[in-house]
C-alpha cells in the first residue's frame, strides 16, 4: 500500500526539518560542551607592567621576562619564598665542599622537558656551559663567574653532576635558584621547559600565555600531576589604573605589587581582596654627597663628611610620620641596609633611629654649629642649607622630601626639594656627582649580602655617597671592606653573619645612607584564587604557581 | 550681557581679593604640615580638608591662586609680546620675512620641547629657592610658547597688509613702523587678546605637567598646576567633591576673563 502522494510529501518534509532540528540540537548541545569544557579550563589572568624583553631564561634582566622564567624554568634548588629556605627542586639532593669551592648534585629521575625530552646531567653540563660562554654576555652568570671564568662541570652520571669553581662562592647551592636548566638536546632549544608552564603564544605588546607544561615532574600528596591551573594569562600593561579597574571588574585574578594609594582604595571597598604581608627587602634612603671631586663648596663637603652631620640629620628625621603619611602605614622605620624581612641576615639588636630634634641638635653643636635668628650656621658662620634630588614622578619620594624639608626645618637647615626625570638624575649622582644629597630607594630581591659587595665596597660604582675610590678614604670604609671580603670569603654561616652584622652597625654608626623605611609588601588576589598565599619576595603573589586554582565563578565569569 | 560682564568683574576682584588676603585669611600657611590630620575632610579647622601631607587645601587654594595668577598672565604676557613682535612683523613685512618666520615658526614647533626643557632644567642651579624655581618655571613657559600664537598673528598681518585701508594709508606716504603701530598692530588686537587668554590656562596645565620633569613649582610652595595634580589618579569625585575646588576655580576665573572680553574680541 502507498500513502496518498501528499501525505508522503509532507511526511518527507517533516522528516526534513526534523533531521534538520536534531542537528541544530547536536551542535548546540558540541557548542556547549565545548563552552563547558572552556570555562572549566581555568585560566589565571594578571598583568606584566612592561614587554618582556627575552625569553631565554639566561639574558633574564627585567621583571617581566623574571615572572615568565620563575614559571616556566626548572631549576636545581629553590628559595622557598615564604620560609626563606633552600629547597631541592630539579635537584634530589646536594653537597658543597668544605672550601666552598665546588658542589655536587644528586638529580631526580624520571624528569622530562615539556617536548618530552628526557632530563639529565648533560642539561645541567650544556646549561652551565652556556651560562659561562662569555659571548652570550648572560646577567645570570655574574653571580657563577664571582671566583672566575674557569668553571668545571662534569657529569659523573646521568643523575650526578658536580660543579666546581675557581675559588669559593659563598651561598653556593643559593645561586642556583636563578639559574634554569635548558635542554641539551631538544629541538626546541630554550621553549622546552622544565618548569610547571610553558610558553604558548605571545603577542608582542598585548599578552603573553602560558599553558599547563603536562611534563611537569611535581605531583600533590593525592598523585595528581601539579599544576592545577590550565593556563596564564599575562596582560601587557603598564597603566596602573587600567589594571586597577580591570581587577575590580573582575577582569584579572591578582596584582603583584599594588602601591598604597590603589591598596587602601580597594581595601575601603573590599578588604578581602587586598594582602599586606609586612615589610619587604625595599628600603627608601637619604644620602650625602661625599665626592672629593665633586662641585660643591668646601664647607658643604666638610658637612657632609662629618658623620655628626649625618647622624643629627638621621635624628631630626619623623620616620614614623613617614610611614604613616606617605605610605598609610604601609611601611615600617628602617634600620639599615637589611630588612627586618629579611630573617637571617638582619642584625635584631639595631633599633631604628628615633625621632630626636634635641639630641640632633646637641650633636650639630659638638661640631661647631649654632643657631642663628632660627638658621642653623657652622662654625664659619655659613648657613645651613642644601638640596635634595629625587626622582620626578614619584608621589611617595616627592612627599617624602616635603616631610624632611619640614622635619630639617624644625632644626634650622634650609632644604631645597629638587625632582629631575630619571635619567638626568642618574647622570647627576653616579657620573658628574653634581648633587648635595639624593633621595632614592633600593629595590632588593636577593637576601644575601654577597649581592651587596657592589654597594659597600669602597671601590665599587654603586657605593654611591662616594664611589670607585682607589683606597678607602675613611677608617670606617675600610673596616666595612674588610669585613665584606671576610663574610665573601667563607661559608661558615655564623662567621659571616657575625662580619655582615658588623658592617650593619657601622652603617647605622655612620649613616652614610640615611636609612627612612622599609616598605610593606602590598598586592591584591581575588576571592577566586585558591592557594594564593602572598609574601615578601618576589614573586609575591604566585610563587606558588603550581598549586594555585580557581573557582568554579572565575572560570564561568570569563 | 552686560550682567555677566558685571558678574565676571565681581568674580575675578573676590577671587583676586582673597588671594591677596590669603595672610589673614590662612594664618597657618601653605606650608605648614597638621600631620596628625592628612588627607581629611573638611572641618571648621580646615575649610577645604588637609591634603596627603596634612598642609591645609583652603591656604594653599589660596596662595596657589595668588601665584597662578600673576605668573600665568605674566608668562602669557610675554609669549604674546614675543608672538607679536615675530607674527606681526612678519606678516607685516610679507614675501620672503613671512616665508623665514613661518618657516622659523614651524621649526620651532615641531622640536622636541619634552627633551629640551630636561636640558634647561639640567643647565639650572639645584640649590635655587621655590619662589625663583617658580619664576624660571613661568619665563620658560613665556619664551616657548610664543610660536603657535606667531602663526596666527602672521597669517592675520598678511591679511591686513593687502587690506584697502593699508593701502590708503600707503598712497598717503605711510610706511615704515609707524604705518605698522598705527594701522596693522591695532586691528591685531582682537587676537592678540585671544591668543593671550587662550595662553593661560594652557600655561597653568603646562605648568602641572612640567612638574613631573622636575620644573614645576617647587614644594612646598603650591600653584594652581600643583593642585591641579592632586586630582591624579581620584577615581570618584562624589567621595570627595572638595579635591574639586582648585578645578572649579580654574575654570571659574577663565570663564570670567573671557566673558570680560568684548564681543569683537571673543571672536576674533
Amino acid at each position: 500500500m502507498t500513502g496518498h502522494p501528499l501525505s508522503f510529501r509532507k511526511r518527507g518534509r517533516l522528516s526534513f526539518r526534523a533531521k534538520r532540528g536534531i542537528s541544530f540540537i547536536l551542535a548546540l548541545s558540541c557548542l556547549l560542551t565545548l563552552a563547558a569544557v572552556a570555562q572549566n579550563s581555568s585560566q589565571l589572568r594578571f598583568c606584566l607592567r612592561t614587554e618582556p624583553k627575552t625569553f631565554d631564561p639566561l639574558l633574564v634582566d627585567d621583571e617581566s621576562s623574571l615572572a615568565i622564567r620563575y614559571l616556566t624554568g626548572g631549576v636545581l634548588t629553590r628559595v622557598d619564598r615564604h620560609t626563606q629556605e633552600l629547597t631541592p627542586e630539579l635537584a634530589e639532593s646536594w653537597k658543597v665542599t668544605p672550601d666552598g669551592k665546588q658542589i655536587n648534585f644528586k638529580l631526580r629521575h624520571d624528569v622530562h622537558f615539556s617536548d618530552g625530552t628526557a632530563f639529565s646531567a648533560d642539561d645541567v653540563a650544556f646549561t652551565m656551559k652556556r651560562l659561562m660562554d662569555p659571548t652570550l654576555h648572560s646577567p645570570v652568570g655574574d653571580e657563577f663567574r664571582a671566583a672566575g671564568n674557569a668553571v668545571i662541570t662534569k657529569v659523573i652520571a646521568p643523575d650526578q653532576v658536580s660543579i666546581t669553581f675557581p675559588g669559593p662562592i659563598v651561598g653556593i647551592d643559593r645561586i642556583f635558584d636563578e639559574l634554569v636548566i635548558v635542554s641539551a638536546h631538544s629541538l626546541k632549544k630554550e621553549a622546552a621547559v622544565l618548569g610547571p608552564f610553558m610558553v604558548a603564544e605571545y603577542k608582542a605588546g598585548s599578552s603573553v600565555l602560558l599553558e599547563r607544561n603536562p611534563n611537569y615532574w611535581k605531583k600533590d600528596s593525592q598523585g595528581r600531576r601539579l599544576p592545577y591551573l590550565d593556563s596564564i594569562h599575562l596582560d601587557i600593561q603598564s597603566n596602573r589604573d587600567v589594571e586597577m579597574l580591570r581587577f575590580k571588574r573582575g577582569e584579572l585574578d591578582l596584582i603583584n605589587v599594588i602601591d598604597t594609594d590603589y591598596f587602601d582604595r580597594l581595601a575601603s571597598s573590599s578588604p578581602q581582596l587586598v594582602h599586606d604581608a609586612g615589610p619587604s627587602l625595599d628600603s627608601d634612603f637619604l644620602w650625602f654627597n661625599q665626592v672629593a671631586a665633586a662641585s660643591i663648596p668646601e664647607y658643604k663637603r666638610a658637612w657632609f663628611r662629618s658623620a655628626n652631620f649625618r647622624r643629627a640629620v638621621s635624628e631630626a628625621l619623623n620616620r614614623e610620620d613617614i610611614a604613616r603619611i606617605v605610605y598609610n602605614g604601609h611601611a615600617q622605620p628602617a634600620v639599615g641596609p637589611v630588612s627586618p624581612a629579611n630573617r637571617f641576615w638582619f642584625n635584631s639588636t639595631l633599633k631604628p633611629e628615633p625621632h630626636n630634634p634635641q639630641a640632633s641638635l646637641d650633636r650639630l653643636k659638638a661640631d661647631g654649629f649654632h643657631m642663628q635668628n632660627g638658621t642653623l650656621v657652622d662654625k664659619s658662620g655659613n648657613p645651613v642649607e642644601f638640596s635634595i634630588v629625587t626622582n620626578a614622578g614619584s608621589k611617595p619620594r616627592e612627599r617624602m622630601g616635603v616631610l624632611i624639608q619640614e622635619d630639617l626645618g624644625k632644626i634650622g637647615m634650609k632644604v631645597n626639594l629638587v625632582t629631575l626625570d630619571f635619567p638626568s638624575l642618574i647622570e647627576r649622582i653616579s657620573q658628574k656627582f653634581n648633587y648635595e644629597a639624593a633621595l632614592l630607594g633600593f629595590h632588593n630581591v636577593s637576601l644575601d649580602p654577597t649581592d651587596q659587595m657592589n654597594i659597600w665596597m669602597s671601590s665599587a660604582e654603586n657605593h654611591a655617597w662616594n664611589p670607585q675610590q682607589k683606597s678607602p678614604e675613611t677608617a670606617w670604609e675600610a673596616e666595612i671592606d674588610k669585613l665584606m671580603r671576610a663574610q665573601a670569603e667563607t661559608s661558615d654561616a655564623k662567621k659571616r653573619k657575625q662580619s655582615f652584622d658588623r658592617v650593619q652597625e657601622i652603617v647605622y654608626e655612620q649613616a652614610p645612607f640615611i636609612y627612612l623605611v622599609n616598605l610593606n609588601a602590598l598586592s591584591a588576589v581575588s576571592t577566586s584564587v585558591a592557594g594564593a598565599n602572598p609574601g615578601i619576595l618576589f614573586p609575591q603573589t604566585f610563587w606558588n604557581a603550581e598549586r594555585l586554582t580557581l573557582t568554579g565563578t572565575a572560570t564561568a565569569k570569563r | 550681557m552686560k550682567a555677566a560682564r558685571y558678574l565676571a568683574c565681581v568674580v575675578v576682584l573676590i577671587v583676586c581679593g582673597l588671594s591677596l588676603a590669603a595672610n589673614w585669611l590662612a594664618p597657618a600657611g601653605y606650608a605648614k604640615q597638621f600631620r596628625e590630620v592628612p588627607d581629611s575632610p573638611p572641618s571648621r579647622a580646615h575649610l577645604l580638608g588637609t591634603d596627603e601631607l596634612g598642609r591645609d587645601r583652603f591656604a594653599r587654594t589660596l596662595y596657589g591662586t595668588r601665584i597662578s595668577l600673576l605668573l600665568a598672565p605674566a608668562a602669557a604676557l610675554v609669549s604674546t609680546a614675543l608672538a607679536a613682535l615675530i607674527g606681526g612683523i612678519a606678516g607685516y613685512l610679507g614675501g620672503m620675512w613671512l616665508k623665514m618666520a613661518r618657516a622659523f615658526t614651524d621649526l620651532f614647533l615641531s622640536l622636541p620641547w619634552l627633551f629640551l626643557l630636561i636640558t634647561v632644567r639640567a643647565l639650572l642651579p639645584l640649590n635655587v629657592s621655590p619662589l625663583v624655581s617658580v619664576l624660571i618655571t613661568f619665563l620658560v613657559l613665556g619664551l616657548l610658547g610664543w610660536a603657535a600664537s606667531a602663526r596666527v598673528l602672521s597669517t592675520s598681518a598678511d591679511a591686513l597688509r593687502s587690506s584697502d585701508f593699508v593701502l590708503q594709508a600707503r598712497a598717503s606716504g605711510l610706511d615704515g613702523p609707524r604705518l605698522f603701530l598705527v594701522h596693522v598692530l591695532p586691528n591685531l588686537k582682537p587676537i592678540l587678546y585671544a591668543q593671550f587668554w587662550i595662553s593661560i590656562p594652557v600655561f597653568i596645565l603646562s605648568e602641572a605637567n612640567l612638574g613631573v620633569l622636575g620644573l614645576g613649582v617647587a614644594e612646598p610652595l603650591p600653584s594652581w598646576g600643583s593642585l591641579l595634580r592632586e586630582l591624579e589618579g581620584l577615581i570618584s569625585f562624589r567621595e570627595e567633591p572638595w579635591r574639586l575646588v582648585p578645578l572649579l576655580l580654574l575654570i571659574v576665573v577663565m570663564t570670567s576673563f573671557q566673558l570680560l572680553l568684548s564681543n569683537e574680541e571673543v571672536t576674533a
